[in-house]
């Protein structure tokens, strides 16, 4: 184990040589050699006390705990949303797992979908991602990329922390930020999405076990890219993780998440929050690579992802990006927004949502202007296949005080065959006369042109089917750190495949 | 190099016979031309040749060195060798020129179990032959044939062609929509890709085309058939007296 990695309270050095033992054969499906240790089933305030133990919070973060549950047991689950699932059973899920220590348990190979292997195999990306979780260095030329991975309910490990450290960057799993810098978490936890935001937020905050904290401090530049990997890894188990970044005056980060979770027959449920925090002169570009396992064809299984993403431009000239690629889930729930709430803020989001055979999506922003001269700029693009439904809902508004705001929307969708559907619901609220919002809207379909225009040009149908789409796509993936380009243009085609013909 | 044997082919939503038993022999080195009124069934036969959905062939053959070319997909075909410069190049926003020329060039490389080729390589072959097709580095970086005039849609197939190095090319009306300026670009173009070992096909309804490319065989087509085949002299014939003399004599 190099020191690049440290190991964390609560989980011993078995479990993390057993992600790095793993990390070596993840092209096979690790789904996995680890066993878990469970709280049991449902949610009640002994889980939520239980949680907070495991964790070892402090009394104030219990508490905090403990309001959020009692207000949640209050409220009653969205419906408005197109999406449709079976009723959810939250008592009837796992709220807290984590590796025990290992006895190895090899599964043959043969028990692993052949095809959930093939998909792993092109992904390629993760792998490297876990090399560095082994502590292995990268290549001087390379860039670095440091690394926090939360394995279902708890963070295994951060790499890089030092050289961070160095900078005077904090970046951490959550439950140690509560332990080792509460006042930063006290400050801003709950800050930007309330513990009363939504259904799910209020679930998440009750119960949230595990997730990523950063700190920029003040004029700092971040000196490479943080990275989060979640891992969906135990059967009927809920992953509710929490992030919460925050860039104080005038600091810059970059930060990439990447989702994934083994194909189980059943679903499982996903409820993350993503808090950002962005003062005076700060910038913060967020970007997530979301693969969850979608279901099968048939739409059994996969992830039920209801996500509550928001940063809050807090200071004047604060600038924030989201970048979204959202290919997994079968249903996926989430609205990365803006709150524009300082003088001359920026808001941008760019969303890929891929949404085929059973997939449902129902994803957009919202940009909510406060302040004067903020602008945002909205990007999505969307690809039904199969018989998916995508829908884009996204709010633009614009307050009294808003005052010379502008914003620009642009909203295209992709059909590929004629059982597929795709929705745009733009939400526009304008409350001041100076300021301006654009709203743009196509819907196509892969042209039979195109694809025998590359076929004759001896690529094969899937080949030009990602081809076309990663055009349509392009502008946002443009907008991805280079790590994760290529990585999602990997998945635009591997998520379409065999949804032409 | 190529042969077509009695080839009838229908549209496969409508009973329409479009090809009523075409045979045309195109040997290796060769340039054929096929000359015809509208209607006469000439861009079908380059479909149906290529791959394209929509057409069923009823009766016959075509074998391209020996082999069935109609029983196979579209992107096998073109690995096998077989090129067809587009009447209406298909636009496709957001791919770059390059990316799309280097994925058709390492696509039928695969297909064939050869290497693909480095990005510095390829880099190094497209800039090249783009030049004399004098083809900037800016179009070869927008996307594929979006916002292109005729001319430069034109001379993009014809570097297709150039970087896939088929050995049967099919011409489906490369001169329509090209001034004279692009259409001796074009022409260089093609002229400078005559081999022994490349057979060309095109399809034109005009002469001057062939004053450029000058052809070895010039065939006329009428009614889903071909009604004459003769020299150079066969399409100056056409160009003199329009289609209505030779029609007339295969009535007769």
């Amino acid at each position: 184990m190099s020191l690049d990695v440290e190991v964390k309270d609560g989980v011993d050095q078995e479990t993390v040589d057993a992600v790095k033992e793993l990390s070596g054969t993840y092209k096979y499906g690790w789904n996995t050699d680890i066993e878990m240790e469970y709280a049991p089933k449902g949610v009640n305030t002994d889980i939520v006390k239980l949680i907070s133990e495991k964790n070892e919070e402090p009394e104030w973060m219990t508490e905090w705990r403990l309001q959020a549950f009692e207000r949640w047991e209050k409220m009653t689950e969205p419906e408005w949303a197109m999406v449709s699932y079976p009723k959810i059973d939250f008592q009837d899920q796992y709220y807290y797992a984590r590796p025990k220590s290992m006895v190895e348990k090899p599964k043959s190979l043969d028990e692993v979908d052949p095809k959930l292997l093939a998909t792993y195999e092109k992904l390629g990306i993760p792998l490297k991602e876990q090399a560095l979780l082994a502590g292995v260095e990268a290549p001087e030329e390379e860039r670095k990329v440091a690394v926090d991975a939360v394995f279902d309910s708890v963070s295994v490990g951060t790499t890089f922390k030092d050289e961070l450290a160095k900078a005077g960057v904090i970046f951490c799993s959550i439950s140690e930020a509560i332990r080792e810098h509460p006042e930063l978490v006290k400050k801003y936890l709950g800050s930007v999405v309330p513990v009363s935001d939504n259904y799910y937020a209020t679930l998440n905050s009750a119960v949230f076990s595990d997730g990523s904290f950063v700190y920029v401090p003040p004029g700092v530049r971040c000196p490479m890219e943080l990275s989060t990997y979640f891992r969906i890894n135990a059967e009927n188990t809920g992953q509710f993780e929490r992030t919460l970044i925050i860039a104080d005056k005038g600091s810059y980060v970059s930060y990439l998440e990447g989702c994934t979770a083994p194909q189980r027959d059943t679903a499982q449920l996903h409820a993350a929050v993503v808090e950002i925090v962005i003062e005076e002169d700060a910038e913060v570009k967020y970007s997530t690579v979301q693969n969850w396992y979608p279901g099968d064809e048939d739409g059994k299984g996969g992830i039920y992802n209801f996500v509550t993403k928001r940063a809050d431009c807090r200071g004047d000239r604060a600038k924030v990006m989201w970048t979204q690629v959202e290919t997994g889930s079968a249903v996926t729930w989430k609205y990365p927004s803006c709150i524009l709430r300082g003088n001359d803020t920026q808001g941008e989001f760019y969303s890929i949502a891929i949404a085929n055979n059973m997939q449902q999506a129902d994803t957009g922003t919202k940009m909510v202007h406060l302040g004067k001269n903020t602008k945002s700029r909205i990007v999505s693009k969307g690809i039904s296949a199969g018989k998916a439904q995508n829908t884009y809902r996204g709010l633009v508004s614009m307050h009294p005080k808003a005052k010379n705001s502008r914003n620009y929307t642009q909203c295209d969708s992709l059909l590929i065959g004629d059982k597929c559907g795709a929705h745009t619901v733009p939400y526009i609220e304008v409350k001041n006369n100076s300021s301006r919002v654009e709203h743009e809207a196509t819907t196509s379909k892969v042209d039979d042109e195109q694809l025998f225009y590359c076929r004759q040009r001896g690529m094969d149908e899937e080949e030009a089917v990602a081809l076309v789409v990663n055009g349509f796509c392009k502008e946002v993936l443009q907008a991805l750190p280079m790590e994760f380009a290529m990585e999602a243009q990997a998945l635009v085609a591997i998520s379409l495949e065999g949804s032409v013909g | 190099m190529l042969e077509i044997k009695n080839l009838h082919v229908k549209l496969e939503d409508e009973d329409k016979q479009i090809l009523k038993g075409v045979d045309l022999s195109l040997e290796a080195g060769k340039v054929h031309a096929i000359m015809g009124p509208n209607g006469s069934g000439k861009s079908t036969l380059s479909y149906v040749l290529s791959g394209k959905d929509g057409y069923e062939v009823t009766e016959g053959s075509a074998h391209l060195q020996g082999e069935d070319v109609l029983d196979m997909e579209p992107e096998e075909r073109a690995a096998a060798g077989l090129f067809l410069a587009f009447q209406y190049p298909v636009e496709i926003p957001g791919v770059g020129n390059m990316t799309f020329l280097r994925t058709a060039v390492n696509a039928q490389r695969k297909a064939r179990g050869e290497e693909e080729l480095s990005a510095g390589d390829f880099l190094k072959v497209v800039r090249e032959k783009a030049k004399t097709l004098k083809i900037d580095a800016e179009m070869l970086k927008r996307p594929v044939n979006v916002g292109f005039s005729g001319g430069e849609k034109k001379r993009n197939e014809i570097l297709q062609m150039a970087m896939l190095e088929p050995k049967m090319c099919i011409l489906d009306e490369t001169d329509s929509g090209l001034d004279v300026d692009a259409m001796k670009l074009v022409s260089e173009g093609v002229n400078a890709l005559r081999d022994a070992g490349r057979t060309f096909l095109v399809i034109t309804h005009y002469q001057r085309l062939l004053d450029h490319i000058k052809p070895d065989v010039v065939h006329i087509m009428a009614n889903g058939r071909i009604v004459k085949t003769g020299g150079p002299e066969l399409a100056l014939e056409v160009e003199q007296n329009g289609y209505a003399d030779i029609l007339a004599e295969e009535v007769a």
